[in-house]
């Protein structure tokens, strides 16, 4: 059996420490269409305005590919996250606070917008405004940066179904094992799925322990990540520290931005604008609890592979009494501990563990989990001219077939192919067995066995991944009213209140060094 | 030396002096105390360094560090060499050559250090067409600000110090901004000055009443607490009780205080 597929009892029978709760995204992705609405509806919310014009707190990208911003993934470049120093003490890769504090001027590990893509508007009054003549009038693309007309050579999501994969994919930092050569000759035919990012609101965020104003923070009652538009500075120094680069600097306004887990909505007790805009219905929100006196001790476990165990084991079980009465102790009301143990992401993650962590080994320990896709496996078997729907030609395909499987590992598992595999054998048998059933037969349940899952289990997995209405996808507890005037005092600062933009004519708070029209030429918006 | 001169009109002193060594300095000064209070209790959303090294890169690799580490250097060069009365340095046993040998040496490389940052950072202004686009009002004002003063500064050393004759600021200038601020203001010890060491005493004060408009704001949001501070931050949305927050650890920043809109 895989390591990770063991039944742990997560915490051994240690003392529970200081409960928090999270509200955690799981993503299905073989679900994922890769059409891209979570994104637009997201920068239609948060960042359509001057100076995130090129910023994307949702972005889905095509893997194998390079990703935005290019090679982010790449850390030994952009030196993101955290890793063990030679004493295996938890050090940000990025160095030091001395070192950081002295990098302040310039600070060497920053990517600049070439790395991301140059934002562009197009002239479309030139299509009303054109002179008549033989030739169709066209919206020539502009830079929203210099104003110029500018060919468009980049963007979030270049190659795209992986076209122009051939040039570019191959640069997929993922891709950097001695088997990766047989994935780059041989994507093309075999796999591709589509990769949707936001914050991983981690629970050892790397981009809150490199701010030097100490503008960045964690939220104790529901685990959200935000900067603090008031205290930010500008040292831009958790950009570089968030391995998956989703902190960004606002040209504009000279400060810090990232995804809010759209911390308005989460507090009404609604989903975020990606998952409540979601196509594909596979994203899920839910609690978790952790123990935060673990974290620390979790993310600086020796080797990469345990640390999706470790991660598991900072996660706490909500129906255990032990657990119940730590987080009464801890102030979390009623309502929250009686929504973690309806949350549809513990299920996921901790009691089916068929979610997985984006990239363990960044050790931020991220919040947003995903499904691996069976897809690309079920195209392989395909292609090798075998039956998708005979469990037993899947499941050689998971084991025998190189590609995806150690591709996703390296993804999802630090390398650990067993995990993925283990993952993958679950869906497969999961599939197979409602399949048959869905075809009025029994079912298998040797099969479902062999993967260590019930026959109720399996129909509670199957209407979860397949069938789950919008309140069992999103079981988000709304905030407590008697928090709610503190609430609108300290996030009094949404970062769309003051864009910098045009259209902020009062400009109100806004008094000083913020242009406010900057590129007349260009229009306002990207 | 320090005779009291109140009430300012030392007989001697005409209007003009008086206007330009005793009025425009308080007058600047009051504007860099009030300015940065109103700005620091209405604009902490713009209190920042507006970094543009997302456009560009290369350059500021080498002009911020440059440009910084002069301007620390000069800054404690003003310090010593203003605020130090020379009476107290002989008193230490350093000799008016020995002082004068070092300020000229460090001052030289501090201030060259200094004009080529601020030069590469106007240059990467200028070129990169984004950040040109994006330099806005308060910069117009305190880049050519901050470059005359530097300049004035460098060419008044330059011309009196390294290549002149040499000139004892300290028993002028440097009289007189003591004066100012020890609330015993004595106009007439920089009258007799060089032209460029007043010219670059009058930019200074302009600057100075300029600073709190501008983003020199971010020099005084030094992040020294950084070193001391647990990594993660936690933060409450409502304002915690006592016992929660022992409950939590005690890591944690309060809600800002400044803010309740
Ligand atoms: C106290 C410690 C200081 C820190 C930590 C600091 C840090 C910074 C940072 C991070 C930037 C943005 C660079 C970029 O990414 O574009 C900056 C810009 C700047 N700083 Fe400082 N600074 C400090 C002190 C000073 C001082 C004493 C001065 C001058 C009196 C100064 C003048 C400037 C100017 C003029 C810029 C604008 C550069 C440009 O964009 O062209 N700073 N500083
Ligand atoms: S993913 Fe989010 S919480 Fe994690 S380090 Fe990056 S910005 Fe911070
Ligand atoms: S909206 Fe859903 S299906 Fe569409 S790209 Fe985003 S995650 Fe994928």
């Amino acid at each position: 059996m895989a390591s990770g597929e063991t039944t742990v009892g997560p915490r051994g029978e240690a003392a529970v420490g200081r409960v928090m709760a999270q509200v955690a995204m799981v993503m299905n992705l073989d679900k994922c269409i890769g059409c891209h609405t979570c994104s637009v509806t997201c920068k239609q919310t948060w960042t359509n305005r001057t100076g995130v014009e090129y910023a994307w707190f949702n972005n889905v990208e095509t893997k194998p590919g390079v990703g935005y911003p290019r090679r982010y993934e790449d850390q030994e470049h952009w030196k993101g996250g955290w890793m063990l120093d030679r004493r295996g003490r938890l050090v940000l890769r990025s160095g030091g606070r001395v070192k950081r504090l002295l990098s302040l001027f310039s600070n060497p590990d920053l990517p600049s917008i070439e790395d991301y893509y140059e934002p562009v508007t197009y002239d479309y009054d030139n299509l009303v405004s054109a002179p008549a003549g033989p030739d169709f009038p066209v919206a020539q693309p502009r830079s929203v940066l210099t104003g110029r007309p500018t060919p468009i050579t980049w963007g979030a999501n270049w190659e795209d179904g992986l076209g122009g994969a051939g040039e570019h994919a191959g640069a997929d930092p993922n891709l950097s094992g001695a088997w990766a050569e047989k994935v780059r000759f041989e994507f093309e035919q075999t796999f591709l799925f589509h990769l949707p990012r936001l914050c991983e609101h981690c629970l050892n965020p790397a981009c809150v322990s490199a701010c030097p104003s100490g503008a960045m923070y964690k939220r104790v009652e529901d685990g959200i990540v935000l900067v603090d538009q008031d205290r930010c500075r500008g040292w831009r120094m958790c950009v570089t520290a968030c391995p998956y680069k989703k902190v960004y600097v606002n040209h504009a306004t000279g400060k810090a931005e990232k995804c809010t887990f759209c911390f308005p909505r989460i507090e009404a007790g609604q989903p975020t604008v990606c998952s409540e805009t979601c196509v594909g219905r596979l994203r899920y929100l839910g609690l978790l609890l952790y123990d935060a006196d673990r974290v620390g001790e979790a993310a600086a476990t020796p080797d990469e592979k345990d640390l999706l165990d470790a991660q598991r084991g900072v996660f706490l079980d909500p129906h255990d009494p032990d657990v119940i009465a730590a987080a009464r102790d801890s102030g979390i009301p009623e309502d929250w501990l009686e929504a973690a143990r309806r949350s549809p992401v513990y299920d996921l993650v901790m009691r089916y563990k068929v979610a997985l962590p984006l990239h363990p080994e960044y050790r931020t320990l991220p919040m947003v989990w995903y499904v691996p896709p069976l897809s690309p496996v079920l195209d392989a078997v395909d292609a090798a001219g075998g039956n998708q729907d005979d469990p037993d030609h899947v499941f050689a395909a998971v084991t025998r077939l190189r590609i995806p499987l150690e591709y996703l590992a390296e993804l999802f598992t630090a390398g650990d192919t067993d995990v993925v595999g283990g993952v993958l054998m679950k869906l497969t048998a999961l599939r197979s067995f409602m399949r048959e059933r869905t075809l009025g037969e029994d079912g298998d349940e040797s099969v479902l066995k062999a993967v260590g899952l019930t026959t109720r289990e399996a129909e509670d997995l199957h209407r979860l991944l397949a069938v789950a209405k919008y309140a069992d996808r999103y079981v988000v507890p709304a905030a407590h009213k008697e928090d709610a005037a503190a609430l609108t005092a300290v996030e009094n600062r949404c970062p769309v209140e003051s864009s910098g933009g045009a259209e902020d004519p009062g400009g109100g708070r806004v008094m000083l060094g913020i242009p406010t029209l900057r590129r007349k030429k260009t229009g306002d918006r990207p | 030396m320090n005779a009291p001169l109140l009430p300012v009109a030392a007989a001697s002193t005409s209007g003009a002096d008086l206007l330009l060594w005793v009025a425009f300095p308080y007058a600047c000064l009051a504007v860099f105390v009030v300015g940065h209070a109103w700005r620091y209790r209405q604009d902490q959303f713009g209190w920042t360094s507006r970094t543009s090294q997302l456009f560009e890169h290369r350059w500021l690799r080498w002009a911020g560090p440059l440009f910084h580490l002069g301007a620390f250097m000069v800054i404690g060069g003003h310090v010593v060499g203003l605020a130090v009365p020379d009476t107290w340095t002989e008193a230490a046993g350093i000799s008016e050559h020995a002082y004068h040998t070092t300020a000229v040496w460090a001052g030289s490389v501090a201030g060259v250090a200094m004009v080529t940052g601020l030069g590469m950072l106007c240059a990467r202004r200028l070129l990169t067409r984004p950040i040109r686009l994006g330099t806005d009002r308060s910069d117009k004002v305190l880049f050519p600000l901050l470059s005359a003063t530097v300049l004035l500064g460098l060419s008044a050393t330059a011309t009196h110090n390294v290549f002149g004759p040499g000139y004892d600021y300290r028993c002028t200038v440097s009289v007189w901004f003591r004066g100012v601020f020890t609330l015993q203001p004595q106009p007439d010890a920089i009258t007799g000055a060089p032209l460029l060491f007043q010219l670059h005493a009058l930019t200074a004060c302009l600057l100075f009443a300029a600073w709190p408009f501008t983003r020199l704001v971010h020099v005084w949001s030094a992040p020294i607490g950084y070193l001391a501070r647990p990594y993660i931050v936690y933060r409450r949305r409502a304002v915690p009780t006592a016992a929660a927050r022992a409950a939590t650890g005690g890591n944690r920043r309060a809600p800002h205080p400044g803010r309740t809109r």
